[in-house]
């Protein structure tokens, strides 16, 4: 018989180490299913080293990838951190692609520097609204936000589908369902010449920033830490729950928003409905993988972006399934919820019969 | 043992013991839950156990269920022939093979299966249970007939009343060849009517042999069922009695105790009324959660005890005034101002230091740090923050000082609360709730499951604020406590608030038990 029991202090090596190890098992474990794809295993390792550190390119595309994830998991994180369990980052990405689409569009004639910003700000708008209405249900009639926000985003798929069908469409389109592309004063500049890697990065990677002293050294932070460890307890206190649970919700909206700003105005140029392959759902792993750490974020999601963009190359060049990126994601994340068990508690052997 | 009588060997050995418990210890951390217990049950006899809460009642009768093991001591039970044997400690199957049964206060059904289901599951293996369904209805069929115990057999448990869950409780127990039956407080959750018709049931069983072990607070109940009575008193078995010897006022000093311990209170003068609630009522979902018609006047320098069997109105009194819930009618007045808000910082900003009952749950958020704790009612404060970023080097220095002062113990004031001590929580949350120096201080149950010392540094600290000019409501279960720091003393029951005219300790626990004062 084996007796589960809480350590009395997880250790510092352990809620460190966690993460870093159940990174490196899931990589490690793919060479199972590479090995069933009949590759041979370390060639497949060296291709998607090569993919992530071969060039310039291959290295500044990695970082493409990992800033919408940086957005969706800082997103995921501050929202978790007030067990809020935003599972809609997804939603909220497309309704801030949508609003950046219908002020960045011709909309408004501006320099840069004023429509740049302004873009920004109705994409976090929008995103905040979409998790602030589900967060107003929680906390009005106790709807479950798992339900209501995984549900959202659906419906806010659909919704795009219909605005590309119809007002958002772009006439000049060839009648496919795509929007009118970014006008060339809202696009966020390249960081590197011919590269792709765009001005997003460094606006996510100054959201981590933001959002590590916002929950670290401000009084906000304290109280969306207390609500979400004990919201009894919080209440008890005289922290306002239900509001610092709406505040929780708009910032995390707000950033999931960021992300598809960033996707449309620095990246594609114009929106369509395949503009994310689940960035949203992908934030959570990423902020599970964090340890709901800000910093950790940043870390967290250029290694995930990595998998992918690694994966990619491995699968071009020896012609395996890319899906196997998929594989390794979804096995990081259950390496780190075991480890994460692994870390929180004490599994002991116990003489037979004993309970 | 299936068909006919379930107890005939017991049946022709009246009067002969069934259960012995030898010197039974049990320590939890400083706390001796249970201090050496010897206790003996007759065959066919209604045994009650009395004791306050904490008394130790529980922790006994988990023993005898295998829940916990004791730290020393036996258990011997008799088997068919009337033979004793010693029990395995700390296996519940071994008790349940003995034929202890055990119903529970809170009942632990499945609501969405059947009463049947709920009978047979656990006892019966799950492969062959429909073969066995049959056999099972036709035995407790015949259980019900001899006892008088009915309960719908074919309905889901989530249709049926409170009475009948209890009843198919017993029924569970009664299947599994229970020969000694425990019932922890089981008219609590039963109505009047449905009581008398348990207490109808119970002599039918204990003619059939049974013998039962009955948990109660209620005396009147206790001297009308039982034939013997038992008390315990802080762990201790204190005293046992006939009950046919027995009235209340003897049961009730037995209970309390009957020795006062010395007060270190200076006498004091109260000054200007602090809190004034008038005919205060809230109406909770039920009598636990209401508090009906309260007038209760607290001074400065002065500490109002409320005393009370825990599930009487404490809970409702105490959130009021932390500001969780809103009364239904009546006032709140602090300092000769009407209340109009109820909200935790409105209470907070009246001047109203809140000792929570629970303290894990509402007075510390485990996973933050000592010192983020400590400021967390105060969070506006301009040594705490400017413009909502936190002053951290403050905030350290604070805690430094308030740990000190306060002896919290602990790895630090940057690790996390959970990781202290009870004692030191406590402490901690007296810290926080007297450095603000309230007008009123609510101490709800401040010294439950504290160690001696931490509860009278808890105790220490009531006086110093009382001597400082706050006034003090304190709640408690323990009567000792009540009447050791209080000025006044009311006594709570069902929703109701009386005060006791002097502290006599005997009228005091016939009030708490809901009989009149005489």
């Amino acid at each position: 018989m084996l007796r589960i029991e809480p350590r009395e202090s997880p250790s510092r090596w352990w809620t460190l180490g966690v993460p870093i190890a159940s990174a490196l098992l899931a990589l490690l474990l793919a060479a199972i299913p590479l090995a069933f794809a009949g590759a041979n295993i370390f060639e497949g390792y060296r291709q998607m080293a090569k993919g992530i550190f071969g060039s310039t390119f291959a290295f500044t595309e990695m970082l493409t990838r990992a800033t919408p994830l940086i957005f969706t998991g800082l997103a995921v994180t501050l929202a978790f951190r007030a067990k809020l369990w935003n599972i809609g980052a997804e939603g909220q990405l497309y309704l801030g692609a949508m609003a950046a689409v219908i002020v960045g569009t011709g909309m408004i004639d501006a320099p840069p520097f004023i429509l740049i910003p302004i873009i920004l700000l109705a994409g976090a708008s929008a995103g905040a609204v979409g998790m602030a209405g589900p967060a107003y249900l929680k906390t009005r009639f106790g709807a479950d936000e798992v339900v209501t926000t995984l549900l959202l985003n659906f419906i806010i798929l659909i919704f795009l589908q219909m605005m590309l069908e119809g007002p958002l469409k772009d006439p000049m389109g060839m009648g496919w369902p795509q929007s009118k592309p970014i006008v060339d004063d809202g696009i966020l500049p390249q960081l590197l010449p011919r590269m792709r890697v765009h001005a997003g990065l460094i606006i996510a990677l100054l959201a981590a920033v933001i959002a590590h002293i916002m929950l670290s050294k401000t009084v906000w932070g304290l109280k969306l830490r207390a609500v979400g460890e004990n919201a009894a307890a919080a209440l008890h206190a005289g922290i306002k729950v239900k509001r610092t649970i709406i505040g929780a919700a708009i910032v995390s909206g707000a950033l999931a928003g960021l992300a598809g700003v960033g996707e449309v105005t620095g990246l594609r140029g114009y929106l369509t409905t395949d503009l994310s392959p689940g960035y949203g759902y992908t934030g959570i792993v990423v902020a599970m993988l964090a340890g709901l750490s800000p910093i950790g974020v940043v870390i967290s999601a250029l290694f995930i972006a990595s998998i992918f963009v690694g994966a990619d190359s491995m699968s071009r060049a020896m012609g395996v399934s890319s899906y196997l990126a998929d594989l390794v994601v979804a096995m990081s994340l259950i390496c780190v919820l075991v480890g994460g068990f692994v870390a929180r508690y004490r599994i002991t052997r116990t003489g037979k019969g004993d309970v | 043992m299936v068909q006919g009588r379930i107890y005939p060997a017991l049946f022709t050995m009246e009067k002969t013991s069934v259960l012995s418990l030898n010197n039974l210890s049990k320590r939890f951390g400083s706390v001796l839950a249970n201090d050496a217990i010897n206790l003996t049950l007759k065959q066919g006899e209604v045994l009650a156990l009395l004791g306050e809460n904490g008394a130790g009642k529980t922790t006994l009768m988990n023993m005898l269920f295998g829940h916990y093991v004791p730290d020393s001591g036996s258990i011997d039970v008799a088997d068919e022939t009337g033979k004793m044997h010693p029990l395995t400690l700390g296996h519940p199957q071994a008790a349940l093979d003995a034929g202890i049964g055990m119903v529970h206060q809170h009942f632990t059904l499945a609501e969405n299966l059947s009463s049947l289901d709920n009978i047979l599951l656990g006892s019966e293996s799950l492969f062959s249970w429909r073969h066995k369904r049959k056999k099972a209805r036709k035995k407790i069929t015949a259980i019900m007939q001899r006892t008088g115990l009915s309960a719908p057999l074919d309905e889901k448990i989530g249709q049926l009343s409170v009475g009948e869950r209890q009843r198919v409780e017993i029924l569970k127990a009664l299947y599994h060849d229970a020969k000694i039956l425990v019932l922890d407080e089981p008219t609590a959750v039963l109505t009047p009517n449905e009581a008398d018709t348990l207490f109808e049931n119970i002599a039918a069983m204990t003619r059939e042999g049974l013998s039962v072990i009955f948990i109660s607070h209620k005396l009147h109940e206790v001297l009308a069922f039982s034939q013997r009575i038992v008390v315990l008193r802080h762990g201790k078995l204190v005293g046992e009695i006939i009950t046919a010897d027995a009235n209340e006022r003897k049961i009730a000093q037995m209970m309390v105790g009957a020795d006062t311990p010395a007060t270190p209170r200076q006498a004091m003068p109260p000054g200007a009324p602090v809190l004034d609630l008038k005919s205060l009522t809230i109406k909770g979902e039920n009598t636990r959660n209401s508090l009906y018609d309260a007038d209760l006047c607290i001074h400065s320098h002065e500490i109002v005890g409320i005393a009370g069997v825990s599930g009487n109105g404490q809970s409702a009194l105490a959130r009021v005034i932390s500001g969780l819930i809103t009364p239904n009618s009546g006032s709140i007045s602090m300092n000769g101002e009407k209340l109009t808000r109820f909200t935790p910082p409105a209470m907070l900003k009246a001047g109203v230091g809140r000792i929570p009952e629970d303290r894990h749950h509402d007075g510390i958020i485990g996973a933050m740090s000592v010192s983020e704790n400590l400021i967390i009612e105060r969070l506006s404060d301009s040594d705490v923050q400017t413009y909502g970023f936190l002053k951290q080097h403050n905030i350290a220095t604070h805690a430094k000082e308030l740990c000190a002062a306060y002896d919290v113990r602990g790895p630090g004031i940057e690790s996390a609360v959970r990781l202290l001590s009870g004692g030191n929580i406590q402490k901690l949350i007296l810290a926080r709730v007297f450095e603000s120096s309230p007008h009123l201080i609510l101490a709800n149950q401040p010294t439950r499951g504290l160690d001696l010392g931490a509860a009278g540094e808890v105790a220490r600290r009531l006086l110093e604020a009382r001597r400082d000019g706050a006034g003090i409501l304190l709640i408690s279960e323990d009567l000792d406590e009540v009447l050791a720091l209080a000025d006044r003393v009311f006594v709570i029951h069902n929703g109701h608030l009386t005060i006791a005219h002097n502290k006599d300790r005997t009228t005091i626990g016939l009030m708490m038990a809901g009989e009149k004062a005489c």
